[in-house]
């Protein structure tokens, strides 16, 4: 059973739809204590960095978060779920995540770059992953944002991709798994990375 | 890199799609679930669907359309057509949509596109403008292209970046369905001014009419409607022809390994 957190941010059923297309067991739950006892964890998000931890901290999903991780349950953060993985973010100030990735969260600050990214990019493999498996290096996802992940550990990033600037586009630390883009919205490749996370054994 | 987003359109009249689609086989041309997974299945990078009557009667059937498309379609898609409030949008997004489009409202009201963005977040909220030659510029019609507004269209297209939209469906109504190519001043001059991306719509016919709108049109996206309908090119084709002039565009693995038609 894979677990979609509902903090108040954002859409989820078109997340939902990508599981259950597959055939995916999972249930978007809004309460901390039903993050006990999950297979896998999956945190959305879209919109701003400060908003969407705020309203992380208000559902009071931080600390059963941190715990379901530190126990080992596969992670994976969508979007701005990505970003909430990591120590900080620059958009609109100076904003704590939840630091389980290490690195910041930045503006895309190529010249000239329209900016949010809208579109298809492709993002090339650094190494091997169970989250990656069977898809082709260089396919592409479907991105909207404004601000990348800026890792602090270059071999947390597992897919890169490139904006005006070359950002990392999948991250994994540990049983943390982050994608930037969206994999509802990817296709075969994002449906796959789905059903690979699914696959996920605990650590 | 990122690609260059090529969009069918499909115009959708209670629930069913008009002016119908020549693809050879299919089991219902009006069915837009049917040709929506047709053009998924042809790597189409996203679609539009516009209510083109748009009355409230039919607004249930659009919203059961989205929810049906949402439940098997995993690229992202638009539902524009007649919507005015931000109950309008938010029931459209609840159903499944990624993105709404909004244009006679947008200039009647443009505080829904600040609202929109607000609550939906950018991404959500497409700008469509329908623009028509005037003297040395362009004007923004409303009303499907009923109504002139006194607009300017590239004072339009800033101040809809300004208040929030997350992107522009320019139409140009003077090529609009002639098939002799985008307008590119227009678009160019949009895309220039503009951060957000622009999708250029109105006139596309050959795979040179899409060439030059991605390339000296700046456009970031094309979209259109019967000459994907009507098998004058598929998507694969066009977008294999882009591939060899060196216009950065999705090919799915199939398409790299198929060099057909």
């Amino acid at each position: 059973m894979i677990v979609i957190i509902d903090y108040n941010v954002g859409n989820l059923a078109n997340l939902k739809n990508a599981l259950d297309y597959q055939g995916l067991s999972n249930r978007i739950v809004t309460r901390p204590e039903e993050l006990n006892g999950a297979d896998h964890i999956l945190l959305p998000g879209v919109g701003a960095f400060r908003p969407a931890m705020d309203q992380l901290r208000e559902a009071e999903m931080e600390a059963v978060v941190r715990e379901q991780v530190a126990a080992g349950v596969p992670f994976l953060g969508v979007c701005v779920g990505l970003q909430l993985l990591f120590d900080e973010s620059e958009e609109d100030g100076r904003h704590q995540g939840l630091g389980l990735l290490s690195g910041r969260i930045v503006r895309f600050a190529g010249e000239g770059l329209k900016v949010p990214q809208i579109g298809w990019n492709q993002v090339a493999w650094q190494r091997e992953d169970p989250l990656i498996e069977g898809i082709a290096d260089h396919s592409y996802f479907y991105f909207v944002h404004s601000y990348r992940a800026a890792v602090a550990n270059p071999q947390d990033a597992l897919g890169i991709a490139e904006y005006g600037e070359d950002f990392p586009a999948v991250v994994r630390h540990g049983n943390v798994w982050g994608v930037q883009f969206h994999p509802e919205k990817s296709q075969d490749a994002g449906l796959r990375l789905l059903k690979n996370f699914a696959g996920i054994r605990p650590a | 890199m990122l690609a260059k987003r090529i969009i069918p359109c499909l115009d959708i009249k209670a629930g069913r799609v008009v002016k119908g689609v020549s693809f050879v086989d299919l089991r219902d041309a009006g069915d837009p679930l049917e040709l929506a997974m047709r053009y998924n299945a042809q790597s189409a990078d996203e679609l539009v669907f516009l209510d083109i009557t748009a009355s409230h009667e039919n607004r249930g059937l659009t919203l059961e359309l989205a929810a049906r498309l949402a439940r098997v379609l995993f690229i992202p898609f638009t539902i524009g057509g007649g919507l005015s409030t931000l109950e309008d949008i938010h029931n459209i997004v609840t159903a499944g949509a990624d993105k709404v489009s909004i244009n006679t409202a947008a200039v009647t009201d443009p505080g829904l596109i600040s609202r929109g963005a607000e609550r939906f977040g950018s991404q959500c909220i497409v700008v469509a403008m329908d623009v028509k030659r005037e003297g040395a510029g362009w004007e923004v019609y409303t009303h499907g292209g009923r109504r002139p507004t006194g607009i300017d269209a590239i004072q339009w297209a800033e101040e809809v970046a300004r208040r929030g939209a997350g992107e522009i469906l320019l139409t140009s109504m003077d090529q609009d369905g002639q098939q002799n190519g985008y307008d590119l001043a227009v678009t160019s001059a949009i895309s220039s001014r503009v951060q957000i991306p622009v999708i250029a719509s109105g006139g596309g016919g050959t795979i040179e009419h899409f060439y030059q709108a991605l390339t000296a049109g700046k456009a970031d996206a094309v979209l259109a409607a019967s000459v994907f309908h009507f098998g004058q090119m598929t998507v694969p084709g066009l977008k294999r022809a882009l591939h060899r002039k060196g216009v950065p565009v999705r090919l799915t693995p199939e398409m790299e390994h198929d060099n057909g038609g």
